[in-house]
């Protein structure tokens, strides 16, 4: 699929078409997510930085929370669950009503045509998702700490400007990048080799949005535990 | 054209194909017949390399084509035409987009252009192309989509060869005659080699030269009409006993028109 990546021809319509799909089909979901995930933890952290009277504290602590583990494996697993089930029920859909072979028999590589421009929509729209979801969270932590944690919004904003540093920013698009290559890796594998008609597609479905939700949260671990030895300085 | 060598395939566990051989020349036309699952689609994909056999050859145009490379494979493939026993037709694209997609995914023709040889590709399918152009095939009967499903296979460039599964099954028999005619006609006017599977031997009768009858993955029986008609093979007779009466109607009557 990565040498796929490079090879012609190149499917610009299609990948124009799953942009859209994924990247706007997806926005509300990431909205949702965003505002919900951010205020639940803002909320939570707020009384407890009460406790030890360090509420100015709030902004810096969601920033780092969101910007370099919420915002990306929240967006994530909600792409995951949208957008891999759709690719692998749609690939595996094809597969089983024999379109795979027509499109071969057309001289079409189906990886080329149908798992290249999935792969591209995601690596370009996975990211832009996930700063949504940040921003919408960093501004669901604003309405919480103005509203009922009563830390001033400039107090809030300042602290988070001050972690939008460049480890925290570069950790926070290049997970996204790496996910969006875990989601179509899987989604179009267990859609090409989804069998049994279909009950295959379901299960494959199924094993796609569980597979792609596992190793989305494991890899995020090992980037964070990565970047916390290389990034040292900058974090 | 095509050469099958001794060609023995199995799906996992279950033999198909028994060592098989025949070719196919660069303008004959050969109906493939014989009972359900004997393996009759099973050749057609081995043809297009989307299997390869545990053993023997297949040959398209001199080149072994499960030694190819992808790109390579995809140059013949772009050669052959072929008709799948379900349609397989692209239930995300139009009828029309379907009809074109040779078109569409290897020239540079404008939309407006594939869109009107799609038109006359439907209308020479016998469909009313104004009808059902923008519509998606779900939308279509099973014998509209077969019909699309040929025209889809016919709008290429030049096809070389011509794969046709059970084109005429299912259809009533005004359109069984267009695309038997469409069939014969291609093969005739254009030199396009043409392998026909089908269960209608009487429709078979009226265009093909040659006769292969697969049973049990063997081939049985490999020859032209008369040779069939006088065959003393058991398993053929078997096979053609329930055919018996409207073939001998069918030579006949042919017999009749030539003499
Ligand atoms: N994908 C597959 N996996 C396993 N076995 C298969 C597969 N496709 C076909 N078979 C088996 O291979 C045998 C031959 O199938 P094939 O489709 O070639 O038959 P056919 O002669 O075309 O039959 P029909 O006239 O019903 O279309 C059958 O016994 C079938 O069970
Ligand atoms: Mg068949």
């Amino acid at each position: 699929m990565i040498i796929a990546l490079f090879r012609r021809p190149f499917y610009f319509a299609e990948t124009k078409e799953q942009m859209y799909l994924i990247g706007i089909g997806s926005l509300y979901l990431v909205i949702l997510t965003g505002i919900f995930a951010g205020q639940g933890f803002a909320l939570a952290f707020s009384n407890e930085l009460a406790d030890f009277g360090a509420k100015d504290y709030l902004g810096r602590i969601m920033t780092i929370a969101i910007v370099r583990e919420l915002g990306p494996v929240l967006a994530a697993l909600m792409i995951a669950a949208r957008v891999a089930a759709g690719i692998t029920a749609e690939i595996g859909a094809m597969k089983s009503s024999n379109q795979l072979n027509a499109l071969l028999s057309f001289g079409i590589d189906p990886i080329q045509k149908l798992a290249v421009p999935r792969l591209l929509a995601l690596i370009v729209m996975v990211p832009v998702l996930t700063i949504f979801c940040d921003v919408i969270a960093l501004f669901g932590g604003y309405i919480i700490a103005v509203f009922l944690a009563h830390v001033s919004g400039t107090m809030y904003f300042a602290a988070v400007k001050e972690r939008l540093i460049f480890g925290n920013l570069f950790i926070g698009i290049l997970k996204p990048i790496v996910f969006s290559f875990v989601i179509a890796f899987i989604a179009c594998y267990k859609g090409f080799y989804s069998e049994g008609g279909t009950k295959g597609v379901g299960k494959a479905t199924t094993e796609s949005v569980v597979l792609s939700s596992i190793i989305i949260l494991v890899v995020n671990f090992f980037i964070t535990k990565m970047a916390s030895s290389f990034l040292k300085g900058y974090l | 054209m095509i050469e099958i060598k001794n060609v023995s395939f199995s799906y996992g566990d279950t033999p198909v194909l028994k060592n098989i051989s025949f070719n196919v020349g660069s303008s004959e036309s050969v109906v493939v017949m014989g009972p359900s699952g004997s393996g009759k689609s099973t050749i057609l994909r081995l043809i297009l390399g989307l299997e390869c056999p545990q053993s023997g050859e297949i040959c398209v145009d001199g080149l072994n084509i499960c030694n190819l490379k992808e790109k390579e494979k995809q140059e013949i493939r772009k050669k052959i035409g072929m008709v799948f026993q379900d349609g397989a037709l692209f239930d995300s694209m139009s009828v029309w987009e379907n009809v074109g997609f040779y078109l569409l995914e290897h020239t540079k023709l404008s939309l407006e252009e594939v869109g009107k040889r799609a038109v006359e590709m439907l209308g020479f399918v016998g469909l009313d192309a104004k009808e059902i152009m923008n519509k998606l095939p779900e939308q279509l009967s099973g014998g509209m989509q077969r019909r699309v499903a040929i025209g889809r296979s016919l709008l290429s460039t030049a096809p070389k060869a011509m794969l046709y599964d059970e084109p005429t099954t299912g259809l009533d028999p005004q359109s069984t005659e267009n695309v038997l005619e469409l069939i014969d006609k291609l093969n005739k006017e254009r030199d396009i080699a043409t392998i026909v599977v089908t269960h209608e031997i009487v429709d078979a009768i009226g265009f093909a030269g040659r006769f292969i009858i697969i049973i049990d993955g063997q081939i049985a029986f490999d020859g032209s009409l008369e040779e069939l008609r006088d065959s003393k093979n058991l398993d053929v007779l078997q096979f053609l006993a329930p055919f018996r009466l409207s073939f001998n109607e069918v030579l006949k009557r042919d017999f009749f028109n030539y003499t």
